[in-house]
């Protein structure tokens, strides 16, 4: 069981869903605080899903606020730098770019790219820290190798 | 003692709150504290960010509050000016521009801020460099960038110690002091005393560009001597802005127009060589934000402001009827102190402060009064202005002028002895019931007031400041003495110094740099003989004795710098017989000694010593004697002193001009040439002026 959560996390490194930040929070992780990258992980989820949000709004207006929207996703990608989840940065970081360049067109392909990877990464943590918690907490603390 | 090390401020900064343990993670030996237990208050709107950041930060061992909006941690740093050693920002956040507030953060507190933010863009992190974050973190935050913060904060400490005049590199300090102590006198770094005056806040400079020399410059005018050393040294030029400098600043900008002054302009006005365009116009920004903040303070008119803050009046602002208020304003600005004081005194004496602006009439003694009660207003405020101060530029030291900020100004103008006593009193109380011994002795020894008190205090508090002996800041019953510390110097780091300079020499250097910085110091200080209590228990005896006539003088030296440093001062202008530091004060002796005929050896020397120290808050304690001869800004002081007892006077006027000079006062005594140049304590008098 343990061995499949550390092949299961290995695999998110070894795709590029998450990166060297991951580790950086598991580290973080002991035995006074054993869940502590869940929880920041419950943490960002729940967040990011406002941000998506009030993107999805500002972008369903119509009224391309660019300004706004970087701000927005300038927010996203700051949170999503901090857990580790790499993917979805790559796409911040493109729709920063699109705003810039003012390409509206642009900016909803990306975010709906975002969207994607976003929901992605959340199904596949959610799966890996289920089994992680029923593995035992050690594993999980663990870094891949 | 505090020796330039650093960290020992910190050590003790963040043992004196958190009692850490001595090993300190940083593995600095002075800094036993260090860093475990550091005070981080971290604000970022990201819910993530901040959770990670306050796990990273725990496990570093540190203590972590979190914010999610920049006003609630504004306001938290407001109600517990101490309660915190650094802070972490980020850049973007909704409610308020992090860089906004990186800026009231460093005006008010004094902390060091370090920004963070997942933009790296070199436009970003140079808006961090130039609006004075000490540091800039890229998100992801990783630990190891963390680990390290505590490096600014005794950083910090140290370039606070040392007085920001002298720029130099945080390992300057060690070199700071000898530079310092080459000049042995007060001239230049007046507080560097030889002890140890870590300039080492090298990162804090916001625009110390200029380095010291030119502080040096500015002092050596006064001093007349060598403050080039320092020049050699200064390692980097870091612009200190003394009481002088600052003084010179206001005076142009007043000329100017408040509105209209423009760095180019004021640079022209203020003629001082070495000074360039960007520090004025750093300066004339911190100076300008100083002054709003003035003026929701109730008429920061400048009150009490020491020139320095109220730029708009110029010179000392109107004492007339600010003098209650005044003190309050200065106290908020810190540098009011200084100004109250001078405009104290000229209201006292009648003279027209160089204030002027509002006709400070008000009876000196009035003033005084209101003074001290303000101390504790002011100390309040004041401390928040040592803190922006202190951050930025140690130079505000308050225009020594007003030092006395923390010192009644009453001192120099006839200071209500009765009202420094109280505060005295209450320094000696917290002291030990030194003070209170001094108080009586000082208010005995000086006519005019107080001011010996408060020199004493102050010198203990200089002294002590190195012993600790009196909890610094929270041993001040009237927090006003100790706002000093807590004014100018970053919370913890006031503690620190008291602590760390044990050692008193060293502290007294320190507190000298530190004592640039808190040039409002003295306007907290109106307890300042709290602030001495602070530190000196130990020196609260010797200053007591020396008080009489440095009371005053500790009070400046002590309020301008930083509230520590100027206790050091203080303390160490006492206690020229205490030697050590007394090389310190014995130059703030000199000061001291007309003031106070009692211990004008000691006092004076230790004033003299002080003021040398306060170099560069010293431009004010010079500015003291100038005020006093010349009746420049401090015009009002120079004859309070005159008027009131000369060695009240003379010690408050020193006190508050130069922290430092009450040092080099009491290093006059020993034997070190007092800076007194400048006042030229000869009016006065103080029959022994070691000077």
């Amino acid at each position: 069981m343990q061995r499949q959560v550390a092949l299961i996390k290995q695999s998110l490194f070894d795709q590029g869903y998450l990166d060297e930040q991951f580790m950086e929070l598991e580290e973080l992780q002991d035995d006074a605080n054993p869940n502590f990258v869940e929880e920041v992980s419950a943490l960002y989820f729940k967040d990011s899903a406002r941000l998506i949000n009030n993107i999805d709004q500002a972008l369903e207006r119509g009224s391309f606020d660019f300004n706004r929207l970087d701000n927005y996703m300038h927010q996203f990608k700051g949170s999503s730098t901090s857990i580790g989840a790499s993917k979805v940065k790559t796409e911040c970081t493109k729709f920063r770019e699109y705003c810039r360049a003012g390409n509206a067109e642009g900016c909803l392909r990306t975010f709906h790219q975002l969207k994607k990877e976003h929901s992605t990464l959340r199904k596949k943590l959610e799966h890996y820290f289920q089994l992680a918690r029923q593995a035992g907490p050690k594993e999980t603390a663990r870094r891949p190798k | 003692m505090m020796n330039p090390s650093h960290g020992r401020g910190l050590g003790s900064a963040g043992g004196s709150s958190s009692g850490r343990n001595q090993v300190g993670g940083g593995g600095e030996t002075v800094v036993e504290m260090f860093p475990s237990g550091l005070r981080v208050l971290v604000v970022d709107d990201d819910p993530t960010c901040l959770m990670i950041l306050e796990r990273m930060l725990r496990t570093c061992l540190y203590e972590v509050t979190k914010c999610n909006r920049a006003e609630l941690a504004l306001s938290l740093l407001r109600k517990n000016k101490h309660g915190f050693d650094i802070v972490i920002s980020d850049v973007h956040m909704p409610d308020m521009d992090g860089f906004k507030l990186l800026e009231h953060v460093g005006l008010e507190m004094d902390l060091p801020v370090i920004m963070m933010s997942a933009d790296d863009s070199k436009s970003v992190v140079l808006k961090g460099v130039t609006h004075g974050a000490v540091d800039y973190l890229i998100k992801p935050v990783r630990m190891e960038a963390l680990k390290n913060i505590w490096q600014h904060v005794v950083r910090k400490r140290r370039s606070e110690w040392s007085v920001p005049e002298h720029s130099g590199s945080i390992e300057e300090t060690g070199d700071r002091q000898q530079q310092q102590h080459r000049g042995g006198n007060a001239a230049v770094s007046g507080g560097e005393d030889a002890v140890d005056d870590n300039s080492s806040s090298v990162n804090e400079g916001n625009n110390w560009r200029s380095n010291s020399r030119k502080r040096k410059d500015e002092d050596g005018e006064e001093q007349g001597d060598d403050k080039d050393e320092d020049a050699s040294n200064l390692k980097k030029p870091r612009v200190v802005w003394s009481v002088e400098l600052h003084q010179q600043f206001v005076a142009a900008v007043n000329q100017l127009g408040v509105e209209k002054a423009v760095p180019k302009k004021i640079l022209e006005l203020m003629n001082v060589p070495g000074l360039t365009r960007e520090n004025v116009a750093s300066h004339l920004q911190k100076y300008r934000i100083y002054l709003r903040r003035l003026g929701g303070v109730s008429q920061h008119q400048g009150n009490l402001n020491n020139s320095f803050m109220t730029g708009q009046d110029a010179s000392f602002g109107p004492l007339s009827t600010l003098n209650g208020f005044d003190l309050q304003a200065l106290a908020v600005t810190g540098q009011l102190p200084a100004q109250s004081l001078a405009q104290l005194q000229a209201a006292g004496l009648g003279r027209p402060t160089m204030v002027s602006k509002s006709g400070l009439p008000v009876s000196s003694i009035v003033d005084e009064r209101s003074i001290f009660s303000f101390d504790n207003s002011k100390t309040r405020f004041g401390e928040g202005l040592g803190h922006h101060h202190g951050q930025q530029q140690p130079q505000q030291q308050q225009p020594q002028m007003n030092l006395l900020h923390g010192v009644p100004t009453g001192l120099q103008q006839q200071l209500p002895l009765g009202n420094r006593m109280s505060i005295q009193q209450q320094i000696a109380a917290v002291r030990a019931g030194h003070n209170v011994q001094n108080s009586g002795m000082l208010m005995q020894s000086l006519p005019r007031g107080p001011p010996p008190m408060l020199t004493s205090s102050q010198s203990s508090i200089r002294q002590p400041m190195l012993s600790n002996r009196i909890p610094e800041r929270s041993g001040f019953s009237g927090r006003n003495n100790v706002p000093e510390s807590s004014r100018v110097l970053p919370t913890g780091y006031t503690n620190h110094l008291t602590t760390q300079h044990s050692s008193s020499s060293l502290a007294y250097n320190n507190f000298q740099t530190e004592l640039p910085v808190n040039s409002f110091p003295l306007a907290s200080a109106p307890g300042l003989s709290a602030v001495p209590v602070r530190k000196t228990n130990s020196y609260q005896e010797e200053v007591n004795s020396s008080e009489a006539g440095f009371a005053t003088p500790s009070y400046d030296m002590f309020t301008t710098r930083q509230n520590d440093w100027d206790l050091r001062s203080i303390g160490i202008a006492f206690d020229s017989h205490q030697d050590a530091e007394s090389a310190a004060f014995s130059n703030s002796e000199a000061f001291s000694s007309s003031s106070m005929s009692r211990n004008n050896n000691t006092t004076v020397a230790a004033t003299e010593h002080v003021r040398n120290h306060q170099q560069q808050p010293h431009p004010g304690m010079v500015q003291n004697h100038q005020v006093y001869a010349d009746g420049n800004s401090g015009s009002v002081r120079v004859k309070s002193e005159r008027v009131a007892a000369d060695s009240a006077a003379m010690a408050f006027h020193e006190q508050y001009s130069n922290q430092e000079d009450l040092m080099s006062a009491l290093l006059k005594q020993e034997g070190i040439a007092p800076v007194d140049g400048e006042f030229d304590f000869d009016a006065y008098s103080i029959d022994n002026i070691p000077v």
